[in-house]
Parts: C-alpha cells; sequence; structure tokens
C-alpha cells in the first residue's frame, strides 16, 4: 500500500475574520501523505498547526472560513463539501483525537453509548454487534477489563484510560486517516510512553495514515516518517523526519532543535531563538521570521517561496532565501 | 566560619558556614485529611461507616541544599514534589518533620529573623496566567513586596520595578500594563521579577517553563541561569521534564508517590539509573535525534495516592517485583558517595 497517495493539500488558507481584523492562522500549506505514512506536524503555539487538522476535518468554526486552496483525500475534494457529505466522512474514513480527551467525550454518556453511536452513525449493524465491536476496540488499545469500563463514564478513568478510549473511538471504523493533535502533551511521561507504543502499533496493524500534530520535537523523532515544520501559519520546512532533525535547511527548525535542552551540553547557555513569534495580524513583510533568524538578509524582505534543497531525490522543500542545506540543483 | 560577600545589589549577605545546607528539610511529611463531616457523621450513626481520608502527600523526606546549589526534583502528577516545593518555601506547614534555614529550625526562630528567612525563599509557580492577579499593574504585582517589607520606600517603587524587569529582560515603559497584555513568555518573566525583587536566596520554580513554547523555555531557563550566577542564587528546581532537569540541576531527586526513590548528581543518575522507576521515566524521554524507535511502555498506571500500595509503592509496575517488594518498603540507602536509592535490588547487593 506504500507510495499511494491518500491525502493532497495544496494552497490551504484559512482565515479568521476577527472585529480586530483578519487573523491568516493558516496561509498557503501544502503537502502530501501517502497511505500509512506518518506526519510530524511540528510548531509552536499559534504556528496555525492546529487549524490545519481542523481544516483536513471540516471543523473550522465561524469566524473562521476556509479562503483558498484544496484538500483531496483519495482524489475527492472536502474543501467546500456539502455538511451532510462532510458529516459522513468524519469519524468514519477521517478521524481525530484531541489534546484534551475530556473534550471529545460526553461526561454525561456512558462509554459504551459514545461507542455505539459512532459505529451506529456510520454503519447499518445492530446494537449488539456494535457492542461487541466496541468492546473489542477497547481491548485494542489495552484497557483492562472492557466490559465494566463500557458501562462507565468517562469521569471515572484516569486521563490516560480517557485518551485511550478517544483513541478507541477514532479508530472504530478503520479510518484512512488519523489527525492527533498533541494527544500526548497533557499526560505523564509514563502514560505518554504507553500511548504513543499504542498509536505505533494500531497504525501500523490497521494501515491508516498518520498526521500528528506537536510542539514536542522528542515525540515526532521516533515516531513521523516526514515532518513539516510550521511558523505563522505557513510551512517553512518540509521532508523526511531523519533529513530534517539531522540537517535542518530552515533557520527557524535549525533554532527550535537548537532550543532544546538535551541537544545542549549540560549547564551550558541553551541556544536560544532571540524574541517571539509575531501577530498573526501584523506580520512582518516579506519571511515572517527574519526579525529573529541569524541568517536575514535584505532578499528576506520580500516572501520567500517552498524551493526544493538539498539531494533532488530527497524531496525535502523549504521556505527560505538563505537556507543551511544547497537547493537542489537541476540536472541539465 | 562565616563568609561575608558584598552582593551586587550593595546588600551584605552571610555565608553560611561550609557545610550547613542552605534549606533542610529532615524527615518531613504532609498529609492531608478530609474530617468527616456532619453529613458523614449523620450517615455514620445509621451505620454508613464514612471514615476519615487521608492523602500522604509527602512522606517522610529528607532533603538538604547546599548554597548555590540547583535541585532538580523530578515526578509525575500526584507523587508529591508540588506539595514538597511548597513545603520547602514555607507556604504549607509539614504535619511532620522539620525544616531548617541555614542550620536553624525556622520554627524555633524570632519572629524578626523568621520574617527575614522566609522573605529569602520565593516561590516561582507553574501557570504565568493564573499566577498573576489580572487586576493589578506590573508595577505592583512586582512592587508591592518590596514596599510592604520595607526595603524600598514607596517613591522609590517606580524606579526599583523598572530595575527589576530590565534585569528579567523586560521593556520598563511596560510596567502600567495589565498581565492580559502580555504574552507567555513575558508573564513568566514577570513572575520571576515579582520573585526576584525580595531579594530571596533560595527560590522553588515549580513548572516554570512547562507552560512555554520550546524557544521561549529555552529564553526563560537561560534567565535562570544567568539569575544564578549574577545573584548567587539557590534552586530546588521542580518539572516533569527530565530533558530540562538534566540540563540545568546539579543534583537530581527522583519522587514516586509521597517518597523519594532515587537521588543522586544529575550526571552519574542519568548515565546509570539505579531505580527501576527511575530507568523506566528516563526510557520515556524522547531524543530529538532522528532513530525510529519502537516505544516501550511502563505497565500500569500511578497508583492513587489515597490507597498507596503496600511495600514499596512502585512493586505493581515494576518488571523486577520480588514477594519482598510487597511486604516492606525499602529504605534510601547511600549506595556510592552522594547516591541513594530505595530499592530492595541494590540494597541486597
Amino acid at each position: 500500500m506504500r507510495g499511494n497517495l491518500l491525502l493532497a493539500v495544496d494552497g490551504l488558507r484559512t482565515h479568521f475574520f476577527t472585529r480586530a481584523g483578519v487573523v491568516k492562522a493558516v496561509d498557503d500549506v501544502s503537502f502530501k501523505l501517502n497511505r500509512g505514512e506518518v506526519l510530524g506536524l511540528v510548531g509552536e503555539s499559534g504556528s496555525g498547526k492546529s487549524i490545519t487538522g481542523y481544516s483536513i476535518m471540516g471543523l473550522v468554526d465561524p469566524p473562521g472560513r476556509i479562503v483558498g486552496g484544496s484538500i483531496r483525500l483519495s482524489g475527492r475534494e472536502l474543501v467546500g463539501l456539502p455538511q451532510e457529505a462532510m458529516r459522513a466522512l468524519r469519524g468514519n474514513r477521517v478521524a481525530m483525537i484531541f489534546q484534551d480527551p475530556m473534550m471529545t467525550l460526553n461526561p454525561v454518556m456512558r462509554i459504551d453509548r459514545q461507542m455505539t453511536e459512532a459505529i451506529l452513525a456510520h454503519a447499518d449493524a445492530g446494537e449488539a454487534a456494535a457492542r461487541a465491536r466496541a468492546r473489542d476496540a477497547l481491548v485494542a488499545v489495552g484497557i483492562p477489563s472492557p466490559d465494566e469500563r463500557l458501562a462507565a463514564y468517562p469521569h471515572q478513568f484516569s486521563g490516560g484510560m480517557r485518551q485511550r478510549v478517544a483513541i478507541a473511538i477514532a479508530l472504530l471504523n478503520r479510518p484512512d486517516l488519523i489527525i492527533a493533535d498533541e494527544p500526548t502533551t497533557a499526560l505523564d511521561v509514563t502514560i505518554q510512553g504507553q500511548i504513543l507504543y499504542e498509536m505505533q502499533k494500531l497504525t501500523r496493524d490497521s494501515g491508516a495514515s498518520l498526521i500528528w500534530i506537536t510542539h514536542d520535537l522528542s515525540v515526532v523523532a521516533g515516531l513521523a516518517d516526514r515532518i513539516a515544520v510550521m511558523y505563522a501559519g505557513r510551512i517553512v520546512e518540509q521532508g523526511s523526519c531523519a533529513d530534517v532533525l539531522a540537517a535542518p535547511a530552515h533557520p527557524y527548525t535549525q533554532g527550535l532543535l537548537d532550543s532544546v535542552p538535551s541537544r545542549n551540553p549540560r549547564g551550558a547557555r541553551l541556544r536560544q531563538i532571540p524574541g517571539m513569534a509575531p501577530s498573526l495580524m501584523a506580520l512582518p513583510e516579506g519571511c515572517a521570521f527574519r526579525d529573529r533568524c541569524p541568517r536575514a538578509g535584505r532578499a528576506c524582505a520580500i516572501a520567500p517561496e517552498m524551493e526544493a534543497v538539498g539531494a533532488a531525490e530527497a524531496g525535502r522543500a523549504v521556505r527560505c532565501h538563505h537556507p543551511l542545506v544547497p537547493h537542489t540543483v537541476e540536472d541539465a | 566560619m562565616t563568609a561575608t560577600t558584598i552582593q551586587p545589589d550593595g546588600t551584605l549577605r552571610v555565608e553560611p558556614p561550609p557545610g550547613v545546607p542552605l534549606v533542610d528539610l529532615r524527615g518531613v511529611s504532609k498529609r492531608f485529611v478530609k474530617h468527616v463531616d456532619l453529613a458523614g457523621k449523620i450517615a455514620n450513626a445509621f451505620g454508613a461507616g464514612v471514615r476519615e481520608e487521608v492523602v500522604h502527600a509527602v512522606d517522610r523526606v529528607s532533603l538538604a541544599i547546599a548554597p548555590g546549589e540547583v535541585v532538580g526534583l523530578v515526578g509525575e502528577s500526584g507523587c508529591g514534589k508540588s506539595t514538597l516545593g511548597r513545603v520547602a518555601v514555607g507556604l504549607l506547614e509539614p504535619s511532620a518533620g522539620e525544616r531548617r534555614w541555614r542550620g536553624t529550625r525556622v520554627d524555633a526562630l524570632p519572629a524578626a529573623e523568621r520574617r527575614e528567612a522566609q522573605l529569602a525563599m520565593q516561590m516561582i509557580f507553574q501557570d504565568p496566567y493564573a499566577s498573576l492577579n489580572p487586576r493589578m499593574r506590573v508595577v505592583d504585582i512586582v512592587g508591592e513586596a518590596p514596599v510592604v517589607h520595607g526595603m524600598i520606600g514607596a517613591r522609590q517603587q517606580i524606579e526599583y520595578v523598572g530595575l527589576q524587569l530590565n534585569r528579567v529582560g523586560l521593556d520598563p515603559t511596560l510596567m502600567r500594563r495589565f498581565p492580559h497584555q502580555f504574552s507567555g513568555g513575558q508573564r513568566a518573566r514577570i513572575g520571576i521579577a515579582r520573585a526576584l525583587a525580595v531579594k530571596p536566596e533560595f527560590l522553588v520554580c515549580d513548572e516554570s517553563v512547562a507552560a512555554l513554547d520550546v524557544s521561549i523555555q529555552a529564553q526563560v531557563l537561560n534567565l535562570f541561569m544567568d539569575l544564578r550566577t549574577a545573584l548567587n542564587l539557590t534552586y530546588l528546581f521542580i518539572s516533569h521534564d527530565l530533558g530540562v532537569v538534566r540540563h540545568i540541576s546539579d543534583r537530581v531527586v527522583i519522587m514516586y508517590l509521597g517518597r523519594v526513590v532515587e537521588s543522586g548528581a544529575s550526571e552519574a543518575l542519568f548515565r546509570a539509573p539505579a531505580h527501576p522507576y527511575t530507568q523506566a521515566l528516563l526510557a520515556g524521554v524522547g531524543s530529538v535525534e532522528p532513530v525510529k524507535r519502537t516505544f516501550v511502555p511502563v505497565q500500569g498506571e500511578i497508583p492513587s495516592p489515597l490507597d498507596p500500595p503496600t511495600g514499596c509503592h512502585f512493586h505493581p509496575r515494576c518488571p523486577h517485583a520480588m514477594p519482598r517488594c510487597r511486604e516492606a518498603a525499602p529504605s534510601l540507602v547511600a549506595v556510592e558517595p552522594g547516591r541513594e536509592v530505595a530499592c530492595w535490588l541494590t540494597e541486597g547487593r
């Protein structure tokens, strides 16, 4: 199944029309995802990584709106799809796991009801068959005594267990694409390890593609096949996980990696990125990173386009006039 | 023998004699008790059997912090690390055990000295949003305490706050603003400026960088380290992030369900963790090296501190658990100089 294109996002723009002005949360984002592939979508708060995920799910609420671009899932255009058709896809072909599992689970509904509801909404199955599938899903995510747990309410679960239930619900209909929005951020280290283990196993078994949205490079480093780094609403660098982390091409990616304590000599000053991320309502002209960038020059007053870098077959691209890895030279 | 140094801000500081820790917690416990309320008592009269609920948040922990030292306190949620930090700084009274400042019991100090000692210990909180009063301007948030404690006159407040803000890298012209007008990183700096305004010697940082983005986190960590050398500060740095703790701490203490399970010099502990729980924690830490790995989880969940397991608290999740671990809790034993482990595996050797 590998090498088989599942999702193609092209020139996606999601803007929020607030009273204070237009917030360009996602501005010209393009990427492709193959079947069975894991994409790490990395960025800091306000970089637009979550809104990219919500846009694919068709979950952008007013005052936000997708104002341009296309999202194609197995060749089918999702932008402008009627609500009914989108609802048929959501929870069925595409599923999302949120950061806070309390947000996904209805606090006044028992787990069995929440799970069977997700099955019956998309399949013509009987109540008993749906319940059996729900039980199997709980077993698959490693929840002990599933029969008792089905009859429990969300507040009777611990944070880690709740997140497992959310994952089980996302996987119920064997979706082609799972979007995970920082699902381990709120969890303890040992529980985070358990969830990562389950996700890795489940996506491998089911062959689903995964978009893992996170600010934590150490999580995607061990998990993702490809990485896309976002800054101020745009993807500034993408490529294979190994290439990007071993030799980042964009100065921002380099800065992010250098900020991680374990990449610095113990006790030494961390190599920090100066300044802070610009407001999305008042982005600087040209490259959004240029005020914080050590390599910025006169050329950066003009916004750079996404250009290929490194060896041609590596499939890396970066949005920078002065990348740390040279632009790909086209063979004559 | 005491040494006197002149601080950069002109104040004199008497160093404790060598070998005397700045802060010394001895066998400190903190219990939170939920008493049986009236409804419970009435229910009990009918034989409901409602009993007092006791949480042993901190269970006989001893921790000595030398002047100038940075001690990292690590553990997962509910392990009692924040409670211990609050006891260390004096925000909570310990239920048992004693707290010493420069070798003297804090509760035995005369009132004036006790207040001085209390001022010398400050805390920086986790949430830069919840820990600043939203109705106060920065000039008052930072300047109120030094005025109240008579360190500066009310007229000097603006000038003084300006100096404090400068030191943490904030523009003093912003001091008339309210907290909501600042970003997360800037708020963290306001929290730091507030703690430093009363010239503390000992700072407890409770997850002070956890809420910040990676690039901002690096800036704040650098600020902590700069201030440490500039002001000769001592830190108790509480965090669940082992990467951060490893980077800035001289010594690390690992807690699990109210007890210390391992402590030692940072470098040695991270190189060769001795307690199975420390090993599990370290295995859970991702590196940013692009190595595809299979995540191997620790079994089970953190038990409720209301009803902790018998014996060693970690035994239900421990891959090396023996019958003995269920029966008795191992005590902290020095396995090498400066290194203590509470585990039957190491004690048996």
